[in-house]
């Protein structure tokens, strides 16, 4: 098992996001997370699935992809050639005595602070998910309040596109 | 010029030499029905009982002619009614379109009356749907779904149409349709030289045939195939008539209920051949213990039935006869392995386990190969599900593609007579003889109305055994006898219900007067139901026990 980014052009119609999330579902394919949103053209969005697969199920994820008729293009984002990126925000504790330690750590991850409150403040971080998890180990001891996440999203690096890679 | 939406839905069905539908009215399809009373010169409407037979007697009509199967049903309940038909043509790739009308534009949303989400429901059991929200936009949809339905694997497409649409008028400019090409892009000479590469090593190749064969009508191609590998060849049940069953080389079904011979050539073989075939449960049984000793060269025109079921080693993806005419070509000049000993084996496991039955009483195989000599192999044969089927798969040797019309994927019972309906309508000068179980039958007998009211001279020939068959088979061989529920010894007359309804009918208790009553019925030229009182513990053999290796069948009551 092995964590894949998928990548998918679709067209933007009414019922898209529901018609590959159930493809998911009803052919037990788990899915860590998934990000949709229009491109540079608005009659095409696109999707970011992540997946922790096997090699045969991958396979199957992007055959049965390929088959709904508003998919355009399907493309395994490898990680050794794409940029991935997540955004976050978090809100953690932080009370007089606490504000300072948790705002240095921040500060050493260059993520944001967008909001302080009495008890609390509000961090936006992006980065790749290894990045955004250590920040998250940190900030757990200190009482993290909620999480939330925009899911994976990746591009191709260089000149390289989703439409110029080859069909798998 | 200027049409409504439901004379524009109206044109592009005309466009699409549709001259045939099954469906049934109701509020949020007026207009539709209201237009379609206009066209009624050029399109004939069919109206079943209910719409589950509408969507099946579609089904069937597309099954039979190749064409494509046109339903209609109103919003909501009538919706809802077509979607096991639906499922069961998704299930076996059948090209079908539904059209269903929806709540005005207004009203969506909001649970109105007769409000569903067809679209919604239907999304997983369709190749495509559609809802129309502007008139503007219909044409183009209807043309699209039609297209949808039979490019490459064919498959059902629905269309869902809130009833403002089909008053809206909107400029309509008729279109000849585009053609479906058969497809070949990916059938490439590497393809075709890996599988030549396979062929050329295999001394005990095995043909394994499905639908697809059927679909893309590659049974030339295969005999020649065949005949130049000298394979034996077996089939799944979607498969039957794609091959003939006449033909020394073929060996019958494979898989839970395939002939000993069959399954036991799978096992033994080194190189197995699936030719529009997808490896399903039923013919796999136990993926670890399916053609241990084979490679698997998988020739299917869809790409993601390869390595889905069963990893290949090799496979062609494309259109099935245009697949093999281009293996054939490049086979031309290359010799392949001498078989004749392995022709020998398959033959001696043949003789040594024919299919067999040695019941008394009135015997369902018996029936069945009956209804084969009194109509010379020709007759259209539709199915119920559950032993019926079988029986009708096993003794019936089907010849030409298209002749057995059955629910393979889904096992619908109540499939069989709507089917048979379409399957008449669709082939008014061939024989259409429906093989039920009486469970099935009484599930949607009230398509008989339909098929005395059109005249359809169909045969249901209900092989009753006072039980849901197949059922209470397996609670006979793998649940200690306990039969929960499955014998349904119901008080039905079916002579006096197929009476009340205007057909003719008939019992058949002894199997001396089995010709007689077939020929009668056969003669009678109108809607006939013959109930034969079966042998109650008549079982289909062989059968694999479930987690079981495919050559390890239970092959009768007595092992
Ligand atoms: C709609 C539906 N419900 C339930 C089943 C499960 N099932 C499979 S075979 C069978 C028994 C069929 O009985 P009958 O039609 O009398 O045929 P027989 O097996 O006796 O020939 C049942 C209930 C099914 N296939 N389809």
């Amino acid at each position: 098992m092995k964590r894949y980014v998928i990548s998918v052009l679709v067209d933007n119609h009414s019922g898209v996001l529901s018609r590959v999330a159930g493809l998911f579902s009803r052919r037990g394919y788990n899915i860590d997370s998934i990000s949709v949103g229009e491109t540079q053209d608005p009659t095409v969005s696109r999707m970011t699935i992540v997946a922790h697969v096997d090699d045969a199920i991958l396979e199957q994820i992007i055959k049965q992809l390929d088959k709904l008729v508003d998919v355009l293009k399907v493309a395994v984002l490898p990680a050794e050639t794409s940029v991935y990126r997540e955004l976050v925000l978090i809100k953690v504790k932080a009370e007089d005595h606490t504000r300072a330690t948790v705002s240095d750590i921040i500060k050493v991850f260059r993520a944001k602070i967008v909001d302080i409150a009495p008890k609390s403040m509000t961090v936006e971080i992006t980065g790749d998910q290894p990045k955004i998890k250590a920040l998250i180990d940190l900030l757990e001891p200190h009482g993290i309040l909620e999480v939330v996440r925009a899911g994976l999203i990746g591009l191709h690096r260089g000149d390289q596109n989703i439409l110029t890679q080859e069909d798998v | 010029m200027q049409l409504t939406g439901a004379e524009i839905l109206i044109e592009c069905l005309l466009e699409q030499q549709v001259d045939t539908i099954f469906g049934y009215p109701g509020g949020a399809v007026l207009n539709i029905y209201d237009a379609l009373a206009k066209y009624s010169d050029r399109i004939t409407h069919y109206l079943p009982s209910h719409e589950q037979g509408a969507a099946h007697a579609a089904d069937g009509y597309a099954r039979s002619t190749g064409k494509v199967g046109v339903c209609v049903a109103t919003s909501g309940p009538g919706a809802c009614n077509l979607v096991t038909g639906i499922a069961t043509a998704y299930m076996d790739s059948v090209p079908l379109i539904a059209i269903t009308g929806n709540v005005p534009l207004s009203l969506l949303g909001k649970d109105s009356f007769q409000e569903v989400d067809i679209f919604g429901i239907t999304m997983p059991i369709t190749k495509h749907n559609f809802m129309v929200k502007n008139v503007e936009e219909l044409a183009a949809t209807v043309r699209k779904a039609f297209f949808i339905a039979q490019d490459g694997r064919p498959g059902p497409v629905l269309i869902d149409i809130p009833k403002d649409v089909t008053a809206q008028k909107a400029e309509y400019v008729r279109e000849t349709p585009k053609p479906i090409g058969r497809h070949t892009k990916n059938i490439t000479p590497e393809a075709i030289e890996n599988a030549i590469r396979m062929l050329k090593k295999s001394e005990r190749p095995l043909v394994y045939v499905g639908g697809g064969a059927v679909q893309a009508d590659a049974g030339a191609e295969l005999q020649e195939f065949v005949r130049i590998i000298n394979a034996p060849v077996v089939s799944s049940l979607m498969g039957l008539g794609a091959y003939p069953g006449t033909d020394p080389y073929f060996c019958g079904l494979i898989g839970m209920h395939g002939t000993k011979t069959s399954n036991l050539s799978a096992s033994k073989c080194d190189l197995l051949i699936a030719v529009g075939a997808r490896f399903s449960d039923r013919v796999v049984s136990n993926p670890k213990r399916f053609a241990p000793n084979a490679s698997i060269l998988h020739i299917d025109i869809d790409p993601a039935e390869i390595n889905k079921n069963i990893k290949t080693h090799g496979y062609i993806i494309g259109d099935v006869k245009i697949a093999l005419q281009k293996l054939l070509e490049a086979m031309a000049d290359e010799e392949f392995r001498d078989t004749s000993e392995w022709l020998q084996q398959v033959n001696e496991w043949r003789e040594t386990y024919p299919l067999t039955y040695n019941g008394g009483g009135l015997q369902p195989q018996y029936i069945v190969e009956r209804i084969y000599a009194l109509t010379d192999g020709e007759a259209l044969i539709t199915t119920e599900v559950g032993q019926n089927q079988i029986w009708s798969a096993q003794y019936y040797k089907f010849s030409k593609p298209r002749t057995f019309i059955s629910s393979g994927g889904l096992g619908t019972m109540g499939f069989g007579l709507g089917a048979a309906i379409g399957t008449q309508i669709g082939n008014p000068d061939k024989r259409v003889i429906n093989i039920a179980g009486d469970g099935s039958f009484r599930m949607n007998c009230n398509e008989l109305a339909t098929a005395v009211e059109y005249e359809l001279p169909i045969i249901i020939v209900i092989l009753n055994n006072r039980a849901l068959g197949m059922v209470k088979q397996w609670q006979d061989l793998f649940y200690d006898r306990r039969f929960s529920q499955s014998i349904v010894d119901r008080q039905t007359d079916f002579v006096k219900l197929a009476e009340a309804y205007g057909a003719v009918g008939f019992n058949l208790t002894r199997k001396e007067d089995v010709d007689e009553v077939l020929t009668q019925a056969l003669a009678a030229r109108q809607p006939v139901v013959i109930n034969c009182e079966i042998n109650p513990d008549e079982k289909v053999f062989p059968i694999i026990p479930p987690g079981g290796a495919i050559d390890d069948p239970i092959m009768g009551v007595n092992q």
